[in-house]
């Protein structure tokens, strides 16, 4: 089985680019050029020291010692979350400006729900000094008040999407639709593994240094590159495609992509594509996203914005689909509790969407011996106003 | 015969109008059409509502909603029309978008379509590729047109091969944008209509987004076969309901 993206866009049955017209030419463009802008020796230079020096890489692989006795295995902790902005995104948004730049464009734009993939695209825009416009759902916008200060103090401008549901989705339509209106010197940075081709594989290969420094970590811990499970949770799936990606054709190890089921995967009000969507087109892209049978998107729930999204990344649905990785939900309290245990037990304060990836070593038992890598996306301070209501701290 | 193509070989410039349908109300739909067609219009693009409608402006935007809220669905459109062969004459397109295609079943979609007396469809989302490899027997068995789009940003190279695999007109996006109405058109509008009328394609072109009143239309078709009328239409619907439909179309098509 391939799971890597084959010469027409596609994962399997997934992917391909659904694009109107308008967009071809800047889809294509970045189609033609991508693989070859991202080798250049000039470009792998500058990206790899920014990595370095600015984002504060490689993160450490933590063993994560309490954790692991009271889940009775052996837990690694990958820090993604001591990445600068505090999360994984800025992996991609670092590579997608740096290609930008090579590509000639001088305007950049962005979508966000919780405002991280925002908060870090507006981060590297400062850095290269370019104009950057961040469309955001105006129900976001108002329940992650700090993040679009920072976007503000970051130099960015932050557009309040009104149509639709007001939320990811419709900041992504929106922002889709800003780069049909400026389609010569606008490049869209997409936050996560979605959208048209070669947007997913372009974004996976920008988070593969995620799974690239855990082979030799783990080789200097453990004395083997490859570990028994690798679990990330799954919103469009970035950070899950870095964490998987240099493992994908080592089937020893196990993949496990964590979803959102928010207040239960029957409830109606929950975000677990994997169980709850079905085959469609969604920002381009042929993958499983949640819908009605007439083929409207339906607005997905999730304590986490960031897991938020009615639809998984085409290599995810590939994943889930060959059934090379396995797809686990995880409710709110779920989730919570697992974030506030870790905490306790290790002095970290874990995005909530982190959490839900967490929460796994509570609903499945591993081995003793089992080396457990869990891909630790985020850190909690944006999220501190979600677990101060929810535990009434 | 296909009736786009009937309609294409009259020697007049051609006014299309696009609306969505299940708006103002749920039921209009018929009734549109059947205006439509008395007012003088050539050809009507029936907007099958979607969520998520990538290529649209604020105006089809909160049509959609509007449409979808008021219970449209690919069956109810499918059932309101199934008798409009009785009444109308002229070409009916559906313009739609992929995904809600894709869940009815494509070949359930298009023998719906046949059956009905729909000529042909606009879909901005299918790509030419896709189409080519996957659809096009589909379509062809059931007698449909598929419509591509061009933009002022495809190439010409791109643009021979769309005339090439075009079996009825090529929908000349007019600029660089979203739908959405304008009140003129300017020198980059100008040069780019004149460009592609110079290209001498076999595909008859008819250009779209931004029409809006008698000018723009005039302007469009001094080197178009036709232009279509979308946003500002259905700026009329939410305002006017049904009702002066006539006095709309006089407006433009008015010397
Ligand atoms: C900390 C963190 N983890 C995970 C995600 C989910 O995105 P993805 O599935 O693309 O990694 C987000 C998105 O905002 C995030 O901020």
């Amino acid at each position: 089985m391939n799971y890597f993206v084959d010469e027409n866009g596609y994962y399997g049955e997934f992917g391909g680019a659904y694009i109107p017209e308008m967009l071809y030419p800047n889809v294509e463009e970045l189609r033609l050029k991508y693989v070859q802008i991202m080798q250049e020796p000039s470009f792998q230079k500058e990206f790899q020291s920014l990595l370095k020096e600015y984002v504060g890489r490689p993160t450490p692989l933590y063993f994560a010692k309490r954790l692991s006795e009271k889940s009775n295995t052996k837990i690694y902790l990958k820090r993604e979350d001591l990445c600068h902005t505090g999360a994984h995104k800025v992996n991609n948004t670092i590579g997608q400006i740096l290609m930008a730049k090579r590509l000639g464009k001088n305007r950049i734009i962005a979508e966000t729900g919780a405002g991280q993939h925002g908060v870090a695209t507006a981060t590297v825009c400062a850095l290269m000094g370019l104009e950057c416009i961040v469309y955001m759902g105006e129900i976001d916008i108002a329940r992650q008040a700090p993040n679009v200060a920072r976007m503000k103090m970051l130099g960015a401008t932050v557009v309040p999407a009104l149509s639709g549901s007001r939320t990811l989705k419709d900041a992504t339509n929106e922002a889709i639709r800003d780069w049909i209106n400026n389609p010569v010197d606008t490049h869209y940075i997409i936050g996560s593994v979605v959208g048209p081709h070669p947007y997913p594989d372009m974004v996976a290969r920008f988070q593969s240094v995620i799974s690239e420094e855990m082979k030799w970590q783990l080789k200097e811990k453990e004395g083997k590159e490859n570990p028994d499970y690798v679990i990330a949770c799954v919103g469009g799936g970035s950070n899950a495609a870095g964490a998987f990606y240099h493992y994908l054709d080592e089937e020893s190890v196990q993949l496990i992509a964590v979803e959102a089921a928010g207040l239960g995967v029957n409830s109606g009000e929950s975000a677990a594509t994997s169980v709850l969507g079905n085959e469609g087109i969604i920002h381009g892209s042929k993958t499983l996203l949640m819908q009605t049978k007439d083929g409207q998107i339906t607005e997905p729930y999730s304590i986490s914005a960031g897991l938020d999204y009615p639809g998984v990344g085409p290599l995810h649905a590939h994943l889930c689909k060959s059934k090379r990785a396995e797809f686990i939900s995880i409710t709110d309290a779920e989730a919570m509790q697992a974030g506030l245990d870790l905490c306790k037990l290790e002095g970290i304060i874990p995005a909530i969407e982190s959490s839900h990836a967490l929460a796994v070593f509570n609903s499945k038992t591993f081995k003793e011996n089992d080396v457990v890598v869990l891909n630790l996306s985020g850190r909690g301070d944006k999220d501190l106003d979600t677990y101060i209501k929810y535990f009434k701290l | 015969m296909n009736r786009i193509n009937n309609k294409l070989q009259e020697s007049k410039k051609l006014l299309s109008i696009y609306f969505t349908a299940g708006f103002p109300t749920l039921t209009d739909t018929v009734s549109i059409i059947e205006k439509l067609e008395k007012s003088g219009v050539d050809m009507i693009e029936i907007g099958l509502p979607f969520s998520d409608p990538l290529a649209d402006g604020p105006t089809i935007q909160a049509s959609s909603t509007t449409a979808l809220n008021n219970g449209m669905t690919t069956s109810v459109l499918f059932d309101q029309l199934k008798d409009i062969r009785k009444t109308v004459s002229i070409p009916l397109i559906i313009m739609g978008y992929f995904n809600p295609m894709m869940q009815y079943g494509i070949e359930e979609f298009c023998k719906k379509c046949a059956e009905i007396g729909i000529d042909g469809l606009i879909i901005p989302d299918l790509p030419v590729n896709e189409y080519n490899d996957n659809f096009k027997v589909i379509f062809e068995k059931y007698g449909l047109i598929n419509v591509f789009l061009i933009t002022p940003q495809t190439s010409d190279e791109r643009i021979k091969f769309i005339d090439e695999i075009s079996n009825g007109f090529i929908y000349m996006v007019s600029s660089a944008s979203v739908t959405g109405s304008k009140n003129s058109f300017g020198a980059v509008q100008n040069e780019y209509f004149k460009r592609i009328s110079a290209m001498n394609l076999k595909a008859p072109q008819i250009i779209g987004f931004g029409i809006s009143n008698a000018a723009t239309f005039q302007q469009a078709t001094k080197f178009a076969k036709g232009a279509i009328i979308g946003s500002a239409f259905v700026n009329h619907l939410s305002q006017n309901g049904v009702n002066s439909i006539d006095k709309f179309v006089s407006a433009i098509l008015k010397d």
